[in-house]
């Protein structure tokens, strides 16, 4: 086979191309989307799409942050600096607020985690704005539960995803027709695994929040993860916070969210930790997904992200 | 164009090996991460295996599969080798699922069909050609697993390729996409024990030659991706969205993918179905004006004159311009319970534009176990769910289409219910003289 006389295309720029192709259709065919914005490596790669999809325009919706109130500082700061330089427009939709109004109840214990309580917050937060999509930076390859969801998913009006009733998606042609408080989710990087992301990021020199490379930071060991220490944590017996030299692959809320050790520092470096890591994201870094097998199932039938 | 990605589909009934073949791959490509090879180890002991990995746990998701333990829905796996990156669309193979079987073939530059070498040719597995044909995957990799049960004998692979080619020539007569340029690879292999799967195998001499006898994923990284001749295809460029900046700028940009062919500034253009006239001024990317835009890429083009395009039309050269029509016929695959009949109407998205689209006639339909094409009238007149048959159709505007044999993107439709919003069947546009 000669390669020589024909152009390249890349798999990241196949890809790249895919989820543009994606936002526009959404952008198109519905009224009130909503970009969720987190801050992590995947909706700072959403972002760069967006800007790619739309510009020189504004983006055609706003960005929303589901704030558990538990987000690790660094991130925060990076995403309002990221809003700012974007010139868009974001909506905090804050756990804090389901739990002071009694839309929720915060867990209490060692354990406690506001990670469920999102759900809440952002079904919510979807109904208050009358949003019909919400693009997020879910992948395929992060979970099983994940492998058999569509680009456009369907979610009813309880905002609940039916994994045995979903609509067939063929070639790019995404039926977006849905009735009212109804919704679906787009994920326009269905098809990128976490090697992409990285190499992606890379290749657009896209800055990423400090905690992705290696610090030093005040940690204790929990079912064999390394969970941040902050104030008020509660300790459970022989538990003991110690400092190490870690990094994230995920940026969760904090109280679920494990680092693993790591020297590397930069983008490169993180980038060939990937490529040999024998280990997968979420089986790496999130406890919520370990509670059982079909712990991602269940919380994504309920309207999780 | 050159790509290093590759979509391929996989089918098979029940045991021949499908789960294995694929859990195979993945680890023997060392794709598999410790986390779920210890589930996996977890899994197999659970279920009784005795010490051996069973490496078909690697694939199975949601939890009604693990209870019935077959797979319901099309599940996309992802790995790589140096050479490139493969997203597998790995399918159920029943009849009932003929529907998820199209699904997964829909976006398919290859389908790897399923043998079990003791069984020889059977029903799903033509029927699993047949989808792939119709669907226009250009290249079918016959897997004839379990040699090892039939002592690699080489008798018995050659006897088997024989049946399939004799099949195989039947498949170009029957569908809108089997009538395409396709290629066909017979491999023999065992996905227990790894043979010619990624490794070579000992077992198998008589398949030695590595130019013409590839193991699996030998084919896999060198079999050459869809879009790989731009220059030689029709130009097509349906508009997604327009992008204006607000307050006064006079910026207008067409924003869409290249569904075909290759575009460049300069040239003059026709936009359909409307027939207005103009020439590419520029085509702007986040990225920088490029000098061409080629499929399938996202980019925004800019006209040179004031012309009124919107969502839904197409641009194109004006010397090789696609149908424009408001009647079309194709081949089906319905999805739902409730049947396809004549006077039935339906919302039908094909590129960009979505149009009412009223069923006239029912032409005739494809026996899924003969594989052969039958008039519709005396046993049936209409489609039930995973049947497969040649519709004809109207539609309240004109459609902007090639036949899908020439064009995937442009020759492919989803039909949706209006009153349930579900999405209800998959149309090939077949070409009419
Ligand atoms: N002897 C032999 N057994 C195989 C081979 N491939 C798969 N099997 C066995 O056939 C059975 C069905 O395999 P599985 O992968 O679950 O089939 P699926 O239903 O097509 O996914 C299992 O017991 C496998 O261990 C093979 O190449 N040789």
């Amino acid at each position: 086979m000669s390669v020589v006389d024909r152009p390249q295309l890349s798999h990241l720029q196949a890809l790249e191309s895919e989820a543009i192709h994606v936002m526009r259709e959404v952008a198109a065919e519905f009224e009130r989307p909503v970009l969720l914005f987190s801050g992590g490596k995947d909706s700072i790669v959403l972002l760069r799409l967006a800007e790619k999809a739309f510009r020189p325009a504004p983006f055609p919706f706003p960005l929303m942050h589901v704030d558990t109130g538990h987000n690790f500082p660094e991130v925060i700061e990076y995403r309002d600096r990221r809003v700012a330089e974007l010139g868009e427009r974001l909506i905090v939709a804050s756990v804090q607020e389901s739990i002071d109004s009694g839309r929720v109840a915060e867990e209490t214990g060692p354990r406690a985690s506001r990670n469920r309580l999102q759900t809440v917050t952002l079904l919510d937060a979807i109904a208050e704005h009358s949003f019909d999509a919400a693009f997020g930076g879910a992948r395929r390859d992060e979970e099983r539960a994940r492998a058999k969801e569509r680009v456009m998913s369907f979610r009813d009006d309880f905002g609940q995803w039916d994994p045995k009733n979903q609509r067939p998606e063929l070639w790019n042609l995404y039926n977006g027709r849905i009735r009212k408080g109804e919704h679906v989710r787009v994920f326009p990087l269905s098809n990128w695994t976490e090697l992409d992301v990285w190499e992606y990021i890379d290749a657009e020199r896209l800055e990423v929040p400090s905690i992705y490379f290696a610090h030093e930071r005040e940690v204790f060991q929990r079912d064999g993860m390394l969970y941040a220490w902050r104030d008020g944590t509660e300790l459970i017996e022989g538990e003991s916070v110690f400092t190490e030299t870690v990094r994230y692959r995920t940026v969760g809320d904090m109280s679920c969210t494990g680092g693993v050790r790591s020297e590397a520092a930069t983008l490169r470096e993180v980038v060939t930790e990937i490529a040999a890591t024998r280990i997968t994201e979420r089986g790496e870094t999130r406890a919520d997904d370990r509670v059982s097998e079909a712990a991602m199932e269940d919380r994504k039938k309920a309207g999780y992200f | 164009m050159t790509l290093d990605l590759l979509r391929f589909t996989t089918a098979g009934s029940v045991d021949d090996g499908k789960s294995t073949l694929i859990g195979r791959l993945l680890y023997d490509t060392k794709q598999v991460f410790e986390d779920q090879l210890d589930h996996v180890a977890q899994a197999s002991e659970r279920r009784g295996g005795e010490g051996a990995l069973d490496l078909a746990l690697l694939t199975d998701g949601l939890r009604a599969e693990r209870e019935q333990g077959i797979t319901i829905d099309v599940a996309y796996r992802y790995f790589a080798t140096l050479k490139r990156r493969f997203i597998i669309a790995d399918c159920p193979g029943h009849q009932q699922y003929t529907r998820n079987m199209v699904t997964g073939a829909s976006t398919a530059d290859l389908s790897v069909i399923l043998l079990d070498a003791r069984k020889g040719v059977l029903e799903q597995s033509k029927r699993h050609a047949f989808i792939s044909a119709l669907l226009g995957i250009p290249h079918l990799v016959v897997a004839v697993n379990k040699m090892d049960l039939v002592d690699y004998s080489q008798e018995r692979f050659d006897e088997l390729v024989a049946e399939f080619e004799g099949f195989a020539a039947k498949l170009s007569t029957i569908g809108t996409g089997t009538g395409m340029r396709r290629d066909i690879a017979y491999i023999p292999m065992s996905a227990l024990n790894g043979d010619n799967v990624v490794d070579r195998s000992d077992a198998m001499g008589w398949y030695e030659d590595p130019t013409h006898h590839p193991t699996l994923l030998e084919l896999l990284e060198d079999v050459e991706v869809a879009y790989d001749h731009p220059y030689d295809r029709p130009a097509r460029f349906p508009v997604q969205w327009v992008i204006r900046p607000a307050h006064g700028s006079d910026y207008r940009g067409y924003a869409g993918q290249m569904a075909s062919g290759a575009l460049r500034t300069g040239e003059e253009v026709v936009i359909l179905p409307g027939g207005q006239r103009s020439t590419i001024a520029a085509i702007d990317t986040y990225d920088g004006e490029l000098s061409e835009a080629l499929a399938p890429m996202s980019v925004t083009v800019r006209l040179a004159d004031d012309v009124d395009v919107s969502r839904g039309e197409t641009i194109c050269r004006p010397d090789e311009v696609p149908t424009v029509a408001r009647e079309l016929e194709a081949d089906v695959c319905w999805m739902t319970d409730s049947p396809l009949r004549p006077g039935g109407r339906y919302l039908l998205k094909q590129t960009t534009s979505t149009v009412t689209a009223i069923v006239d006639t029912l032409q005739d339909q494809v026996d899924v176990h003969t594989l052969e094409r039958a008039g519709v009238g005396g046993t049936s007149s209409e489609l039930g769910l995973n049947d497969i048959g040649r519709v004809r159709l109207r539609t309240s505007a004109p459609l902007v289409f090639d036949p899908y044999d020439q064009n995937r993107r442009t020759g492919s439709f989803v039909l949706i219910d209006e009153t349930t919003n579900n999405t209800v069947g998959a149309g090939m546009i077949a070409a009419t003289a």
